[in-house]
């Protein structure tokens, strides 16, 4: 354990420099501005420092810290980080300074806008590196509430019940995963995220949860099932999975730029991570029983998100659909890896593809994913609000510079090879595709789907025939282009050398995946 | 035993006697030139001079005796109950001077001592038909108290009322008496008890207990029998009203319970929910659910405060008969406590109601408007008054309704629940009309053209002292029940 | 020292009495006081507290042919709710310092109330305990019904009736309870060790425990409350939601489940599926919750949200307290500290700062005056206190629920589920009220030149809502500060015969 609590101020840095923006008061916006940037940039650095400590070929958790809080519900100030986690926080640490960039322009409120916004950060880096179901749930609904506002205050004209939906949807989620987890204390006396996967692990929990919770004669597999699903839920909404996804799209569409690139690139993380985290340990079993069936939802997620993309009109929600489609890979990834299945040659190899596709994928969607949203403000604040698909079209004798930036970001999206997007898919569907077949085979229309879809968007907006109205249209202007070349950077760099990232997260992998072998 | 010792065991009514004719000849003769209040504060003072030397002579000497076979019982329980009919007294004489209803002032004071004169004996008699005799003297008394308004046909009609009830019920009441001297051949209450015990209940007797509590249930103003108390509440000058709630209730409650507890004894019976025996329980049990139901519910409605006051009243009579019910030391205790208490609170309720009747003219509910703004320590008196009527604690209406209610379930056992259930839920209902009127006092706005009401000093200060008493009484009920719970003992009860 | 806590506020109303009629100023500072020192004696005897033992604070015999004794003591439970009287009472002062309308008397009735809710909480004699409990009516009849607004006669009255007839059911059991068990102590402690027939726990204890519950605002025995807080003024919702309904669930806790836990046992038949009080108090708890929730969802009122609020809340309260599990009656205690403290803040907020100023508390007339851009301290106030009432972790709301919510999986899982309904319905009605009243969708235009400014918010505005505000938020971050003093207070004699009943 390093000598200084080195997460503890990577969570509370952002959240001290949100209160004293509050403190700043509406007048000073440029002040405020310069202030939130400031601390993300030292969130990031703290994130760098973390990366440049973290001993990538030691598996378990490093830079651990406990202390004892609330004794009697066995909830204790426990937090740690693997290769997952640091690459959830290498991610928040990149793209909130970016979603802070793309809001600069925001004059309304912008104290509060960019307070809330650190707020959200600290939440962020509190879910990912929480291992203390009490503190983590704490943290997880601690970043609903900027997300609420900022979407509420500063969004479009249907902003109100965008975050209602979002609120509320999300609420649900939250409260069936508590109650889950309270049936889980019930029966265990234990809220450890450790405790409770090796608990998991052995087959202990199933039997403490049918031991003290005898329900009006449930069986112990549907007790199990029961308390299973209510977690599920939480992070099911979070993700999103179909059915449980109509949340997005409006929320996406909705928000500010910044705020979207904050929702794509970082909350929808946190459902995943939970799957990672928290179900996958906790509940092996149960996964295992409901394989198929999870299967085959994350495959419905894939294609249905990918053909509604298709079928959209308004750039924001193309794209809102296109997140829900990544996401659906890594969601097969994670449940590929259940399998038991003997068709691999070796099943401890495909299990360690996939889950290391489902990271980088994690990771390369949010970075990607933003600075797409990224570019649609661009065009949206150019184009007076406007970002319908066909409102466009032959940007490309206008702004060159711009059109060919985001065409590469849309490319990488696509999943090309060279970039970043790439390299995830790609592992994801070598991991998957022995152990679950025919999902695999049925998910490869979703990458058809998308290639269709994203080179629409090139043709329509990029080239075809100049509409006269943007005839004007400016192009990135110098720092714009300073501002989202580092995105661009990395995306080419990922997708060249992806062993800068695989390398760390490689003995967490096969960690988890040997946890979770059957 | 020589008149001597008559005399001396007589004395504080001798006393109050000469103190009466004093009175009527000092203002005959005397003060006719000098003004009205002055008249009364005069002839109130000589009068309560009077009272404080019967209180004195009672302290000083107190004594033991039985004279002629319950004629005259003097022991400390009724001498503490004389006390408290005797501070009743000075408290009403003292009411009675800021009045100007009458130009008679010498003579309303002496009818008030000679009242209290009847209610001494009252209290000191064991035998039937001394019992009678003081019963009457009293209710002449109060008969033409009531009337005494001769300016108000309300006065008269209500003393008609009251006179014309009263006589029937005495009818009653001597019918009864002397079935229990047929059936006995004695008028001492012991002697009667010890004659007609039997194992079973003489129908005979039972028609004697139901005349008996007949007419002592006038008496005390209790459903059905109640129908001459709101006129006479609302009808007579104050200081009458006031002495005929207070006085008179405690004197007739307490031989009420002394005829029941010596005279019936032996013929309970049982007033239980499920196992109903007949006897004398019983049949005051419905007579206490009856006026506590109707009391309580007719004062809902009523926009006189007298009249609210008088049906209250009656509710409360029903709770005291509760305590009746318990024929044991605990609940002659729980009986004297309530009925003193009350007399003291009824006592300070006419007494506000006197001074803001002689302000305004009237005594609506809309009389009372914003008074706590022009008279606040008037206001203040009242809402203790009222509070502890409602049984709000710390004030001595609660301990004295836990009281009766612990004891009557305490000797009665728990069948008697369901009076007590009953009693308590009238209670809320009651707590309504309590705080109507200090509704009206404390939050309704005056009207503009009300006229202002002061009261003198005097006043504010008997109002003052008995609220205090209430209060006092209530945190510390010690003070009362230590006396009481040993005089009791002592009597043998 | 904690005995203090009463004379101090009774000793407040006389010297509030004999203050000159309209001073207001001298009335507020001698309130104040009053309610601080209060705060700190509660303080004080909270801190010298140990862990698990009741401490006598004052024994001496009041009533001795009844056995009546003027008992003053306190355990974890007492002293966690006497914290939590000084806070609100402290609070309401604070946002009371506008008043100048009979000002003296306003406070007098007050702290008047305060002195009679300290004394509920330390009594240890039940005599006691009942006289303290009926002192508290009356103030509150008249602070509603002179100082108050919406239909304040009749809420006022309505108010007090309910209140009365629930003591009088209380009354009755006492009673009856005195003399089953030998007339000869009404002492809390020995009371609980008597073995009262079972027969007779059987009805006294629905008898009791529905006297208190009443006005604990169990269903359906609660429409009073919704009545009552709206008619109230600002200090008086706060502490009628915030300590006097809680009076009530100490009652249950303290008088009725201790002296008659066998009344929870089973009845051995059923009827409509319920086969103990046990049963079917925590269904009509779980139907408050419920309900409470979804009607504070169609209110056109503000304040009537926070009303009906105010029951669903109290009605996890009652759940905890049914669950007869150690979370759940520790988490009840805990629910009735947090809902105190959030709703003495989010009926500041309705009365004090919005209606006070804006004359308004119609949901739809708000909605047009953009709120957050004139009011920004109300909006972020009521945003927390929101999020707080929601359960949000880091408020105290959200371990006290928990708790409840483990009691519940314990011992009625479906009503766990159904709390779980609650809480969600508690989000959406709060963001409701939220975005209607701070936040509108179409901001509004702005008002003509001439609209008079909405005056800003006071400082003891402020340093009432960031006492309330900082209490939550500690609590909710270190909740063991509490329960350390609620939680060993289960094991002690008191709790003897609800340990032997519910194998706690």
């Amino acid at each position: 354990m390093n000598a200084l609590p080195l997460l503890t101020i990577l969570t509370f840095l952002p959240l001290i420099g949100g209160l004293l923006i509050v403190g700043l008061g509406p007048e000073q916006k440029q002040l405020a501005r310069k202030t939130a940037l400031a601390f993300s940039f030292g969130a990031l650095a703290v994130a760098l420092v973390l990366w440049a400590l973290f001993r990538p070929s030691q598996g378990g958790l490093q830079f651990e810290e406990q202390y004892g809080w609330i004794p009697r519900l066995a909830v204790r100030y426990h937090v740690g980080l693997d290769g997952l986690g640091l690459l959830m926080v290498g991610l928040t640490g990149i793209v909130v300074p970016m979603a802070l960039l793309a809001s600069w322009k925001i004059e309304e409120r912008a104290h509060l806008y960019f307070a809330l916004v650190l707020f959200l950060q600290a939440g962020l880096f509190g879910t990912f590196t929480a291992l203390n179901f009490f503190h983590w749930f704490l943290f997880w609904e601690l970043s609903l509430i900027p997300a609420f506002f900022l979407i509420r205050l500063w969004g479009g004209p249907l902003r109100a019940s965008a975050a209602t939906q979002f609120f509320v949807y999300t609420m649900v989620g939250s409260v069936a995963m508590l109650l889950a987890f309270l049936a889980i204390f019930l029966a265990t006396h234990e809220f450890d995220f450790i405790k409770l996967a090796e608990m998991g692990r052995d087959g202990s929990l199933i039997s403490a949860l049918s031991d003290q919770l005898g329900w009006r004669d449930l069986t112990t597999r549907r007790l199990a099932l029961l308390i299973f699903a209510g977690a599920f839920l939480g992070f099911a909404v979070k993700v999103p999975l179909i059915p449980f996804h109509t949340w997005l799209p409006f929320a996406y569409a909705e928000a500010p730029t910044g705020t979207t690139m904050l929702l794509t690139g970082l909350m929808s993380k946190m459902g995943v991570y939970g799957f990672l985290r928290v179900l996958l340990p906790i509940f092996p079993s149960e996964m295992r029983w409901l394989m198929t069936p999870l299967l085959w939802l994350a495959v419905i997620t894939i294609i249905f998100s990918a053909c509604a993309a298709f079928a959209q009109k308004d750039l924001k929600r193309m794209l809102a659909y296109s997140s829900i489609n990544h996401l659906g890979y890594c969601l097969l990834g994670v449940f590929a890896v259940m399998s038991s299945s003997t068709m691999a040659a070796s099943p401890l190899t495909e299990k360690s593809a996939a889950l290391n596709g489902v990271f980088l994928q994690m990771f390369n969607h949010g970075l990607t994913a933003a600075t797409l949203f990224w570019f649609v403000g661009f065009l949206e604040e150019r184009g007076g609000g406007v970002r319908g698909l066909n409102e466009f079209g032959g940007l490309r004798k206008v702004a060159p510079v711009f059109c060919g930036l985001m065409g590469i970001a849309l490319f990488s999206s696509l999943g090309l090879p060279g970039l970043n997007g790439f390299i995830g898919e790609f592992l994801i569907f070598k991991g998957a595709f022995p152990l679950a077949t025919w999902a695999t085979a049925f998910s490869v229309l979703g990458l058809l789907v998308t290639a269709i879809f994203i080179l629409t968007i090139l043709q329509r907006v990029f080239n075809g025939p100049l509409n006269d109205k943007w005839s004007k249209l400016p192009d990135l202007t110098v720092t714009e282009r300073a501002m989202v070349l580092p995105a661009l950077a990395l995306m080419f760099a990922l997708g060249v050398y992806p062993q800068a990232v695989l390398g760390t997260i490689n003995s967490t992998v096969a960690q988890m995946v040997q946890y979770l072998k059957f | 035993m020589s008149y001597l010792e008559l005399l001396k065991l007589a004395a504080p009514e001798t006393i109050l006697v000469v103190t009466a004719l004093v009175v009527l000849a000092a203002d005959l003769l005397t003060l006719r030139d000098l003004e009205l209040r002055m008249r009364f504060l005069i002839g109130a003072m000589i009068s309560c001079v009077g009272c404080a030397a019967a209180i004195a002579w009672m302290l000083a000497l107190p004594q033991h005796a039985d004279f002629a076979e319950g004629m005259l019982v003097i022991n400390p329980l009724t001498q503490l109950i004389k006390v408290a009919l005797l501070v009743l007294t000075i408290f009403t004489l003292l009411i009675s001077i800021e009045t100007d209803f009458t130009p008679h002032a010498g003579e309303y004071l002496a009818l008030i001592l000679l009242a209290a004169i009847g209610m001494l004996f009252l209290v000191s008699s064991e035998d039937i038909l001394m019992l009678f005799i003081s019963l009457e003297l009293t209710s002449l008394s109060l008969y033409i108290l009531t009337a005494f308004n001769k300016r108000n046909a309300q006065s008269a009609e209500a003393a008609l009322k009251y006179f014309l009830f009263g006589g029937m019920s005495a009818a009653f009441t001597l019918f009864g008496l002397s079935l229990l001297y047929g059936l006995s051949g004695s008028t001492n209450l012991t002697q009667i008890a010890a004659a007609v015990q039997g194992p079973k209940l003489d129908p005979m007797l039972l028609l004697a207990i139901v005349l008996t509590v007949i007419g002592f249930g006038f008496k005390v103003a209790a459903a059905p029998f109640h129908l001459w108390a709101p006129d006479a509440y609302q009808g007579a000058p104050a200081p009458s009203a006031a002495f005929i709630a207070s006085g008179s209730k405690v004197a007739s409650f307490f031989i009420f319970a002394k005829v029941v507890m010596l005279g019936f004894k032996g013929a309970e019976g049982s007033g239980a929910w499920h196992a109903c025996v007949p006897g004398w329980v019983p049949v005051v049990a419905l007579v206490a659910a009856a006026s506590m139901v109707l009391g309580n519910l007719a004062a809902i409605v009523q926009t006189s405060v007298r009249r609210l006051l008088a049906y209250s009243a009656i509710a409360h009579a029903g709770y005291m008969l509760l305590a009746v019910m318990s024929h044991n030391g605990q609940g002659l205790s729980s009986l004297v406590y309530y009925s003193v208490t009350y007399g003291l609170t009824t006592l300070g309720a006419f007494g506000v109601v006197s001074i803001v009747q002689q302000r305004t003219g009237g005594d609506r509910l809309s009389d009372f408007a914003g008074l706590s703004r022009q008279a606040p320590v008037l206001s203040f008196c009242m809402m203790i008054f009222m509070l502890s009527l409602a049984g709000i604690p710390p004030l001595a209406g609660f301990f004295g309704k836990f009281y009766v209610f612990a004891s009557a379930i305490s000797s009665g056992g728990l069948g008697l629940l369901w009076l007590v259930i009953l009693a308590l839920a009238m209670s809320a209902v009651s707590l309504y009309y309590y705080l109507q009127v200090l509704k009206q006092i404390y939050v309704a706005q005056p009207p503009a053209n009300l006229p202002v009401v002061e009261a003198p000093l005097l006043s504010q200060v008997m109002l003052a002292l008995l609220a205090l008493g209430v209060v006092v009484l209530g945190c510390a009920p010690a003070l009362l029940l230590g006396k009481l719970d040993t005089a009791i003992r002592l009597a043998g009860l | 020292m904690l005995a203090w806590t009463i004379y101090i506020s009774f000793l407040g109303v006389v010297v509030l009495m004999l203050l000159p009629q309209g001073d207001a100023r001298a009335a507020r500072i001698v309130a104040m006081l009053t309610a601080c020192l209060g705060f700190v004696f509660a303080l004080g005897g909270a801190l010298q507290a140990k862990l698990g033992e009741i401490r006598t604070v004052t024994q001496v015999s009041w009533i001795p042919s009844l056995g009546i004794e003027y008992h003053l003591a306190a355990d974890g439970i007492s002293l966690t709710l006497v914290l939590l009287t000084g806070l609100a009472a402290l609070a309401g002062i604070l946002f009371s310092w506008n008043i100048e309308h009979r000002a003296k008397e306003f406070f007098a009735f007050y702290l008047a109330l305060i002195g009679g809710v300290y004394g509920v909480f330390l009594s240890f004699d039940l005599f006691l305990l009942f006289v303290f409990y009926e002192i508290a009516i009356i103030p509150k009849y008249f602070i509603i019904a002179i100082w108050g607004s919406t239909q304040r006669e009749y809420g006022a009255m309505k108010l007090a009736l309910y209140s009365f007839a629930g003591s009088a059911m209380v009354l009755i059991g006492l009673i009856a309870a005195f003399v089953v068990a030998g007339g000869k102590t009404m002492s809390l402690l020995e009371l609980s060790q008597f073995p009262f027939p079972h027969s007779f726990q059987m009805w006294a204890f629905p008898m009791v425990f529905v006297g208190f519950a009443i006005l604990a605002g169990l269903w359906p025995f609660h429409t009073w409350a919704p009545t009552g807080h709206v008619a109230a003024p600002t200090a008086a919702s706060m502490l009628l939601a915030g300590v006097v309904m809680k009076l009530g669930a100490y009652g249950c806790l303290r008088v009725a489940m201790s002296l008659f836990p066998q009344g929870m046992d089973a009845w051995g038949f059923r009827v409509l599926g319920f086969g103990s009080w046990r049963d079917v108090f925590s269904v009509l708890a779980a139907i408050g919750i419920v309900y409470g929730a979804t009607v504070a969802l169609v209110q056109k009122d503000f304040k009537f949200v926070i009303g009906y609020s105010s029951v669903s809340h109290m009605g996890f309260v009652l759940l905890g307290l049914m669950t007869l599990d150690q979370f759940g009656l520790s988490g009840a205690v805990l629910q009735m500290f947090s809902h105190g403290i959030i709703a003495g803040l989010l009926f500041a907020v309705v009365g004090r700062m919005v209606y006070d100023r804006t004359h308004t508390r119609d949901l739809d007339a708000l909605q047009k005056m953009n709120l957050n851009k004139l009011l920004p301290f109300a909006a972020v106030s009521f945003t927390l206190a929101g999020v707080a009432s929601m359960g949000l972790p880091g408020f105290s709301g959200f371990v006290a629920e928990l708790q409840v919510l483990i009691g519940a999986w314990h011992a009625f899982p479906t009503l766990a589920v159904i709390a779980g309904l609650g809480i969600l319905v508690g989000v959406a009605y709060t963001l409701r009220a939220l975005q209607m009243a701070f936040f509108p969708e179409t901001p509004a235009p702005p008002p003509p030149e001439h609209t008079p400014k909405l005056e800003p918010i006071s400082l003891p505005e402020r340093l009432g809502t960031v006492l309330l505000l900082g209490t939550a938020l500690l609590i909710g971050l270190f909740p063991g500060l509490l329960l350390d003093l609620i939680v060993p207070s289960f094991k002690s004699s008191l709790f003897e015969g609800l340990r032997k009943v519910s194998g706690l």
